[in-house]
C-alpha cells in the first residue's frame, strides 16, 4: 500500500475535498475547457490576464481526486505569476509527474511536489496533466476543447 | 426469457455440482500475480474473457502446423485449414442453433458486425423519413454506426427510454414502432448495467410491425443459451473475444434471405466468383460477406472457445453466474455510500456503481494496486452515463471462472478505499 500513499498523498486528498479557487471567474480574459473523454474528467479554466500577468485564476468542474487536486494546486501556485513562469513551471511538473524529474529541488518544486507518486502511474499522468494543458492553451490563447487522452 | 435459461439442449452436460477451481486450471492467466505479487482478481469479462488452455493450444496448433490460406490452394496444407475454418463455421452454426451454415458470416467482431448490416442492409433499405429505432442502455457500435446511416440517407434515429432500475420500457416501445421504422437494433443484455432484456418480447412487437431487428449479442452469448430460429431474430452479432475466445473475431449471423438480398460490405478476394473489368459476380452466401483473408487463426480459436463453452454448459454456467451476481450485490451494498445503477429484474453478472466521494478511476487505480482488475469508465455507452446522471461507474464483470472469495476480494478492496479517501 506504500505505492498507494504515495499517490494519494495528504495535500492531493485535501485539495480534492476542499479544492481552492473553485468557482467561475467573472473578469477572465481567458476560458478553456479540458476534458478526457475516457475517464469524464471535464474542467473549465479561467484566466484574468493582466499583461503578461496572471491577476486571478479558478477552475470548475469534475473528475477524479488526481485531476481535481492538480488544478486546484496549479491555480494555488501561478496566481500572481508571469505567463513565462507558469510556462516554465509547467514544465517542471511535466517532468515530475512522468518521472523525468531528477535535479529538481525542492524549492523549485514547492506544493507540485505532492505530485511526485503520479510518475509510478502512468496511466493517470493524463489525469493529473489535464488542467495545466488547459491552462497552457488559455494562456496561448486558444479556445478549443483541450484534451489529454 | 429468464437469466437462467433450463431448457435442455445439446450444448452440455448438466451436472449437480459446478467445480470452478477445476475451470480455474483451464485458464493460465488466473494463475499469474500482479502489481508486486498479489494474486489476479480479474472482474472485467464485459471488456474481454480470459482464454483457455485449450484455445491458445488450437492457435498455437493452427499456425504451427496448418498455416495456409483458404479456399483458394489446391495444396494440402490449404485444404487442412480450409476444413479447420469451415468447420468452425459448423460449430458456431450449432452454438446459436441458426439454420444454415450460410447464416452464419465471420467477421472481425460484434462492431463490424454491426456496421456491416448498417451499410449493406441500412444503405439498401432505409430512405429519407424512415426510422432507425435504438434503445437508451446501447453501446456505441449499436449507435454510430445506425447514426452514420441516418446522416447519410435524411432518416431519423429513434431511442426507447429505460427505467430508473435499467429496463427499457416496453410501452414506449410500442408507441415508438411506426409504419416509418425499418429496422430495431438493441443489445440482449446492457454491457454497462448488465440488464437482460425481454429480446423474444421485443423482436416479436417490432416483427408485428414489419420491422427488422438485429440483436447485439456481444454480452448475451457469454451468458445465456441462444437460439436464433427461436428467437426469429433477423440479424446476431457476437464477438470470439467476450466468450473466451481471440480477439479480431466475431459472428454475424442473418437470416439467408435477407443476406441474400443485401449487397456486399467489401469489395475484394473471395467474395466474388469472377471479376472483369466490365462485371463482377459476386460469390454465394456467406462468403459474399468475406472479402479478403479472413482471420483464419481467430475464427478456428472461436470455434475452440465456444467448444469450451458447450463442454461447460451455459445452463451450468447461468446458474454458476447468477449466483455470484446476487452474492456480490448483496456484498457490495454493505457497503456505505455505494450505489448501484443497474437493478434490473433480469440482470446478466455485471455490476455498475459509484462510491460517495470517490470518482470511478480513484477506485479502479486503488483496485488495480491490490491486483483486482474491473473498468472505470463511461463503458462506451455515454448517452446512458448521461441518463443516470453520472461521468463514470465502475463495472464489476463476472465470467465462468469467478468465484465468492474473489466478490469477497472486491468488498476488501473498495473498504481500502474508503480508508484512503477517509
Amino acid at each position: 500500500m506504500s505505492d498507494l500513499r504515495e499517490l494519494y498523498q495528504q495535500v492531493i486528498l485535501d485539495h480534492n475535498r476542499n479544492p481552492r479557487n473553485f468557482r467561475e471567474l467573472p473578469a477572465a480574459t481567458r476560458r478553456v475547457e479540458g476534458y478526457n473523454p475516457l475517464c469524464g474528467d471535464h474542467y473549465t479554466v479561467y484566466v484574468a490576464l493582466d499583461g503578461d500577468q496572471i491577476r486571478d485564476v479558478s477552475f470548475t468542474g469534475n473528475g477524479c481526486a488526481i485531476s481535481k487536486a492538480s488544478a486546484s494546486v496549479m491555480t494555488s501556485t501561478v496566481k500572481g505569476k508571469r505567463t513565462d513562469e507558469a510556462q516554465r513551471m509547467f514544465d517542471i511538473f511535466h517532468k515530475l509527474v512522468t518521472g523525468e524529474n531528477a535535479g529538481l529541488s525542492e524549492a523549485e518544486l514547492g506544493r507540485l511536489a505532492a505530485f511526485s507518486g503520479v510518475s509510478e502511474f502512468p496511466a493517470r499522468v493524463k489525469c493529473a496533466t489535464l488542467a495545466w494543458h488547459t491552462l497552457n492553451s488559455a494562456l496561448d490563447g486558444q479556445e478549443e476543447v483541450v484534451s489529454t487522452e | 426469457m429468464t437469466a437462467i435459461e433450463t431448457r435442455s439442449t445439446n450444448r452440455g452436460p448438466r451436472t449437480a455440482r459446478y467445480d470452478v477451481e477445476r475451470i480455474r486450471k483451464d485458464f493460465p492467466i488466473l494463475h499469474r500475480t500482479v502489481r508486486g505479487g498479489k494474486p489476479l482478481v480479474y472482474l472485467d469479462n464485459a471488456a474481454t474473457t480470459q482464454k483457455p488452455q485449450a484455445m491458445i493450444d488450437r492457435i498455437v496448433r493452427y499456425y504451427a502446423e496448418e498455416n495456409s490460406n483458404v479456399h483458394r490452394g489446391v495444396h494440402y496444407l490449404s485444404e487442412v485449414a480450409t476444413a479447420a475454418y469451415e468447420e468452425a463455421r459448423g460449430t458456431v452454426k450449432r452454438f446459436i442453433n441458426a439454420r444454415s451454415e450460410k447464416e452464419i458470416v465471420f467477421t472481425r467482431g460484434t462492431t463490424e458486425s454491426i456496421n456491416l448490416v448498417a451499410s449493406s442492409w441500412g444503405r439498401q433499405n432505409v430512405r429519407a423519413g424512415d426510422e432507425v429505432l435504438i434503445s437508451a442502455i446501447e453501446h456505441h457500435s449499436n449507435i454510430v454506426p445506425w447514426q452514420l446511416l441516418c446522416d447519410e440517407k435524411g432518416a431519423k434515429l429513434r431511442v426507447i427510454p429505460v427505467s430508473d432500475a435499467g429496463e427499457l420500457l416496453l410501452d414506449e416501445f410500442a408507441k415508438l414502432l411506426t409504419k416509418r421504422t425499418k429496422i430495431v437494433a438493441f443489445g440482449h443484455a446492457s454491457n454497462a448495467l448488465g440488464t437482460i432484456n425481454p429480446i423474444r418480447k421485443m423482436i416479436a412487437m417490432a416483427h408485428a410491425n414489419g420491422s427488422i431487428v438485429l440483436v447485439d449479442g456481444a454480452q448475451g452469448v457469454p451468458h445465456l443459451t441462444v437460439d436464433v430460429r427461436e428467437l426469429d431474430c433477423d440479424f446476431y452479432a457476437f464477438s470470439a473475444h467476450k466468450v473466451y475466445g481471440p480477439t479480431g473475431a466475431g459472428v454475424l449471423y442473418g437470416k439467408e434471405a435477407l443476406l441474400d438480398a443485401m449487397p456486399p460490405y467489401q469489395g475484394g478476394g473471395d467474395m466474388i466468383l469472377s471479376v472483369s473489368f466490365e462485371k463482377t459476380t459476386y460469390n454465394a452466401l456467406p462468403y459474399k460477406f468475406e472479402a479478403g483473408t479472413p482471420n483464419i487463426a481467430g475464427v478456428i480459436g472461436m470455434a475452440t472457445a465456444l467448444d469450451y463453452v458447450s463442454s461447460v454448459g451455459l445452463p451450468n454456467i447461468a446458474v454458476h453466474e447468477q449466483d455470484l451476481l446476487t452474492y456480490a450485490t448483496a456484498r457490495l451494498r454493505e457497503i456505505k455510500g455505494l450505489r448501484i445503477f443497474g437493478t434490473a429484474a433480469e440482470k446478466a453478472s455485471v455490476i455498475s456503481f459509484t462510491l460517495e466521494g470517490v470518482h470511478p478511476h480513484d477506485i479502479g487505480t486503488i483496485l488495480d494496486q491490490q491486483g483486482i482488475a474491473v473498468r472505470t469508465g463511461h463503458h462506451c455507452a455515454q448517452p446512458l452515463m448521461m441518463r443516470f446522471n453520472v461521468p463514470a461507474t465502475g463495472r464489476a464483470s463476472f465470467g465462468l471462472y469467478n468465484t465468492r472469495e474473489e466478490a469477497d476480494a472486491l468488498v476488501a478492496g473498495l473498504h481500502k478505499v474508503v480508508e484512503v479517501f477517509r
